[in-house]
């Protein structure tokens, strides 16, 4: 996008009346203005006697959006004021996002990092009192990287093949239906999937609390995420692409598989990685399916398990000040194996996809 | 071009570090966490009670499921009883009474715990899982008490009654000064504030209790039959006794209601209650004892049924008069013969006198003798 | 992610030459068996699909019948919810129905306008430098598990939005719907809950968008600011007629996630049968959030009616995306598939 940008900061306003070199603000305006109305809002705010620093924040935000609208329709005429207008309102949503973001990242972290340690990472909650120190997650994490991969692979496949029949092949009542029931599966509250799921497979089927059990429902909950994510990933893949290549003989399968697929990888990426986040972040189906457990069980086909998040529910249950450790330095360990994971799916969409980087 | 290719490899480098360390993360987890940290908290309950826990001789691993109030008990035991007997583990899930005698009449757990007695309909359920004309009973096994919590800027000491506390979960009550509050309190200088008071949004055999005492001993200020959901009008509500006593600590002229151990992680203040008895009574395991110690039977058919019936209206003193018992709830015929010897020997430790005391500290309540000579008896007649 | 077209068609003579003289050899033979096994693969996930969702909405459907022919009152209008109450089972929807699409609206407005602002900040404003970290954040905060911005919500959220409430309320308080009843009580609100969810589902929205904005076309853009447009003018006649139905379709997804939230709703939010327009007093409930709650102690019939509930969220998740499709299907002429 660099192309665009430079390309934007070049060309002047064409209004002939005004000579072509002058009426621009100087490049540090922006920042100088932002500047200014976090000065003036701070004043503001400490003269009115304002106690949320949100108050502040918003007085800020809306001091920096009018300023520079003003002064560049005073400068620059109305089209670049326009342009200036949006443009700080782009960054202010930059920063009103932001904050919240990090300060929710910097509280876990804060809150979590004193715990986090090998100890923590490799030892199970086997004969650790809730009401003490010591113990690990090492069971949990375990368990979520299983129910987590197994759901995936039941799920990606499926949906990502469920969006290519929808945006390729699909005509007709049965594209119509899919449509549909997908529409309806995002709003499955997740513990109607686990009960679903209990009902089914546990009660009617008779099998016993295991990792799996979690998974199938986590597999529900994940397939219309990548469902619908992938469908407007292959739609945005051109058509031209599509013509040339059935143009050159090559057979549609073979198209999808080595023209549009590696086209939309990074996206396709993207919303895979949406609903592995979503799933792994699930308590209340995994709760009611996987039972919990304080022992390493490596088998997911087999016996109950744990679960990172519910292992910090379990442990904000627990409600003392150990276990409030344990629980948000869980969270960090689960944010960060999340990340990792999201690294490794991206790397291999770089790798797989077929233009050279960006 | 170049840089592109660094941005790959690099990414591939990423990918690969985060797969080698999850991998080898793979092979070194341990369940033992006597030899280091784990210590501290693992072996204080197994060292002074391992001479009282008999492993079975027929060990399995156990799951159990349902009320949270034991929560912390049950965790307790399972530390000491896990390393006296390794093989026999238990894995108690904590998601409420109902659930967990839903799963125990489902067959999926070997025993349940709960606030409260079997309901005739669950009865009736439980004899298509207790095999051979069995059907699931009460056992008390965990003693508590609920108390009232609140946090007042510079009162430590309140007194309240029960129409007093009805009134203020009621909202007919709703500044701190009131003189109803004042009238219990004399020489305590109390805020001119709003009171804000917190209540489960969960249903919860803790809030059950406290409506069952509200509904006998308030004369008739609390309009609500005792129920699990809460039914006072305003206030504010939170989820779970740990969304309460939290709600509690960090909001100031809050009141609400939690389990005694909440009261005490938290460093929360505790009401007393003016029952009717000379003084009024502090909220104490000692007090809540004495409460326990006068429960009749609740006269059910099955004489193995040890369900018992509290006496909230208590004026006895020192009878702490809000309590809770938990029963853990077992076939008295058929239980899962794979399970049953570690069922029993599991049971024994708990309500054996070292059992017992080990939860003592924890904010529980011990069961006094002539409740557990009982269950010990029944205890030794499962099957 | 952009579509450089330079790389795309190259692969494309790739996979061609590559498979030309096979293809010449095999003739149409083997083209079509690839072609029917896959269609019939992708064909058969999507049944399958159906058959899952289908067998779901029949298991649904059945428990809320039982529970709404035991129901006593009017399932649809009434507050309170006590259908284990052996006598007289009496529940209904009308605070979960309104709790849930206030939340879910307030989420709505603050993080649709932030979330596209948020995608073109990295796709079109930001320099390289910033984007590509930015952009990586905003993907993590769409891991962090809804419990943890509960936890958060409860702790750090509510204790700061007290400021910015009283201010509300002192400023909009005459819109009645910004009135506080309860000064000084903790923010435990519809409004607060609105606000977690914008943060909740903000990284959902935003990331979809901003794959969606780097795709479209270098052409399309090149030839707004050929024409002299500033950037904002290049960016509202090519970046966002392009990108507006993914726009919706990322804000459904979004939506889904709000209507469905769980964990998170039932830490922060004061729940109560009470339904109240003042939207900053405590109280309010959410579908998801009352079956977390009751479940756990529900009876049979109890567990029956928090089904139909979820059944009419159900609905609701149904007709929003309806109204999303038929909006989406009226711009298809920018649709890169033929469909």
């Amino acid at each position: 996008m660099t192309t665009a940008t430079s390309t934007a900061d070049r060309s002047p306003a064409p209004q002939l009346r005004r000579p072509l070199t002058a009426a621009r603000l100087p490049r540090w305006a922006p920042a100088g203005i932002a500047v200014l109305s976090i000065a003036l809002a701070c004043a503001i705010g400490a003269g009115a006697g304002l106690a949320s620093h949100l108050q502040w924040g918003v007085i800020a935000a809306l001091l920096f959006v009018s300023i520079s609208y003003g002064v560049a329709a005073k400068v620059e005429g109305h089209r670049q004021a326009k342009d200036r207008f949006f443009t700080s309102l782009v960054w202010t949503a930059f920063v009103l996002a932001v904050v919240p973001l990090v300060a929710l990242l910097v509280y876990t972290f804060q809150q979590g990092s004193s715990v986090v340690d090998g100890n923590f990472l490799n030892h199970s909650m086997r004969g650790v009192l809730s009401s003490g120190p010591g113990g690990g997650i090492y069971h949990a994490l375990l368990g979520t990287l299983q129910q987590v991969g197994l759901a995936t692979l039941i799920a990606a496949p499926i949906g990502l093949l469920t969006a290519v029949y929808l945006v390729e092949y699909g005509r007709g009542r049965l594209a119509a239906a899919v449509t549909f029931f997908v529409d309806v599966m995002t709003g499955i509250p997740s513990i109607v999937a686990g009960l679903f799921i209990l009902s089914v497979w546990n009660l009617a089927l008779g099998f016993d609390y295991s990792g799996f059990s979690g998974s199938l429902a986590l597999a529900i909950l994940m397939m219309p995420v990548v469902v619908r994510s992938t469908e407007e990933m292959l739609k945005l893949v051109p058509n031209e692409l599509r013509e040339a290549a059935f143009a050159l003989g090559v057979p549609k399968w073979k198209t999808i598989l080595r023209v549009v697929i590696p086209t939309a990888i990074g996206g396709i990426t993207t919303g895979v990685m949406l609903a592995v986040a979503r799933i792994t972040g699930e308590t209340a189906p995994v709760l009611m399916l996987v039972f919990v457990s304080d022992s390493i069980n490596t088998d997911p086909f087999n016996g109950p398990q744990m679960n990172l998040p519910v292992y910090i529910w379990q442990q904000y249950g627990y409600n003392n000040q150990y276990s409030y450790a344990r629980a948000w330095g869980a969270a960090l360990v689960l944010i960060a194996v999340v990340m990792g994971l999201n690294l490794i799916a991206r790397g291999i969409a770089r790798w797989r996809s077929p233009k050279t980087g960006h | 071009m170049k840089l592109q290719r660094n941005g790959r490899s690099k990414a591939l480098a990423i990918g690969a570090v985060a797969l080698v360390s999850s991998l080898s993360l793979a092979a070194c987890g341990s369940d033992n966490n006597n030899s280091s940290a784990g210590s501290t908290g693992g072996t204080g309950g197994s060292s002074t009670s391992a001479a009282a826990i008999k492993c079975a001789d027929k060990q399995a691993p156990m799951l159990a499921a349902g009320s949270t109030a034991q929560g912390t008990a049950i965790d307790v035991w399972k530390a000491a009883f896990g390393a006296a007997c390794p093989s026999s583990t238990l894995n108690y899930s904590g998601g409420g009474s109902g659930a967990g005698v839903q799963q125990f009449n489902q067959g999926k757990v070997t025993f349940a715990g709960s606030d409260a007695a079997l309901k005739a309909t669950e009865v009736e359920a439980s004899k298509a899982v207790c095999t051979g004309g069995g059907q699931g009973i009460d056992l008390p096994m965990v003693g508590g008490l609920v108390s009232i919590i609140f946090n007042v800027q510079g009162v430590d000491h309140l007194v309240l009654d029960a129409p007093t506390l009805a009134k203020i979960f009621d909202s007919q009550i709703t500044k701190w000064n009131a003189p109803e509050i004042a009238a219990l309190n004399p020489g305590v200088t109390l805020p001119a504030a709003d009171i804000q008071a917190f209540h489960r949004s969960d249903d919860s055999g803790t809030t059950q209790n406290l409506t069952a005492y509200l509904a006998k001993a308030s004369n008739g200020a609390w309009a609500y039959p005792a129920a699990k959901t809460w039914a006072g009008k305003g206030g504010q509500s939170a989820a779970q006794s740990a969304g309460v006593s939290a709600q509690v600590k960090s909001v100031p002229n809050s009141i609400g209601y939690a389990e005694l151990s909440y009261a005490q992680q938290n460093n929360l203040k505790s009401a007393s209650i003016a029952t009717g008895a000379s003084k009024p009574v502090d909220a104490t395991a000692v007090n809540a004892a004495t409460t326990i110690a006068t429960a009749k039977s609740a006269g059910a058919s099955n004489p193995n049924d040890l369900a018992l019936s509290l006496d909230y209206a208590t004026k006895a003193e020192g009878a702490y008069p809000i309590v809770l018992v938990t029963y853990e709830i077992v076939c008295d015929k058929g239980n899962k013969p794979e399970t049953l010897d570690t069922l029993k020997a599991f049971l024994n430790y708990t309500i054996s006198d070292a059992g017992q005391h080990a939860i003592g500290d924890k904010g529980y309540v011990p069961l006094p003798k002539e409740v557990s000579d009982k269950v010990k008896t029944v205890i030794g007649t499962l099957s | 992610m952009t579509s450089s077209p330079p790389g795309v068609p190259r692969e494309t003579t790739e996979a061609s030459t590559e498979t030309s003289p096979r293809r010449r050899s095999s003739l149409q033979g083997n083209s079509r068996r690839g072609d029917s096994i896959f269609r019939g693969a992708s064909a058969g996930s999507g049944i399958l699909l159906l058959v899952i969702m289908a067998a779901i909405a029949g298991f649904l459907i059945y428990r809320s019948s039982i529970a709404i022919n035991k129901d006593t009152t009017s399932f649809l209008t009434t507050f309170e919810w006590d259908p284990d109450n052996i006598q007289k089972p009496s529940f209904g929807i009308a605070v979960l129905v309104f709790g849930t699409l206030v939340s879910a609206a307030i989420a709505m407005v603050i993080a649709v306008p932030v979330a596209i602002g948020i995608a073109l900040f990295i796709s079109h404003y930001a320099p390289r430098r910033i984007a590509q970290p930015f952009a990586y954040l905003v993907d993590l905060l769409a891991a962090v598990p809804s419990i943890i911005y509960g936890l958060w919500g409860a702790l750090f959220l509510v204790p700061h939005l007290g400021g910015l409430n009283s201010w509300l309320d002192h400023y909009l308080g005459w819109t009645y719907i910004f009135k506080l009843s309860h000064p000084g009580a903790p923010a435990r609100s519809l409004f607060t809950v609105g606000i977690l969810l914008a943060i909740m589902v903000l990284p959902i929205i935003t990331a979809v968008s901003r794959e969606v904005f780097r795709q479209v076309p270098r052409m399309h853009e090149e030839a707004a600011l050929a024409l002299g447009a500033t950037r904002w003018e290049m960016i509202r006649t090519a970046v966002l007629p392009f990108g507006r139905p993914g726009i919706i379709s990322a804000s459904m997804l979004g939506l889904g996630r709000a209507l469905g939230e769980t964990i998170a709703v039932a830490t922060v939010l004061s729940a109560s049968n009470v339904l109240s327009l003042h939207l900053l007093d405590a109280g309010g409930g959410t579908f998801a959030q009352n079956i977390a709650l009751k479940f756990g102690e529900a009876g049979s019939v109890g567990k029956d009616a928090l089904m139909a509930s979820g059944l009419v969220l159900f609905v609701i998740t149904l007709l929003v995306n309806g109204a999303a499709r038929m909006i989406v299907a009226r711009r298809k002429e920018y649709s890169g598939a033929n469909s």
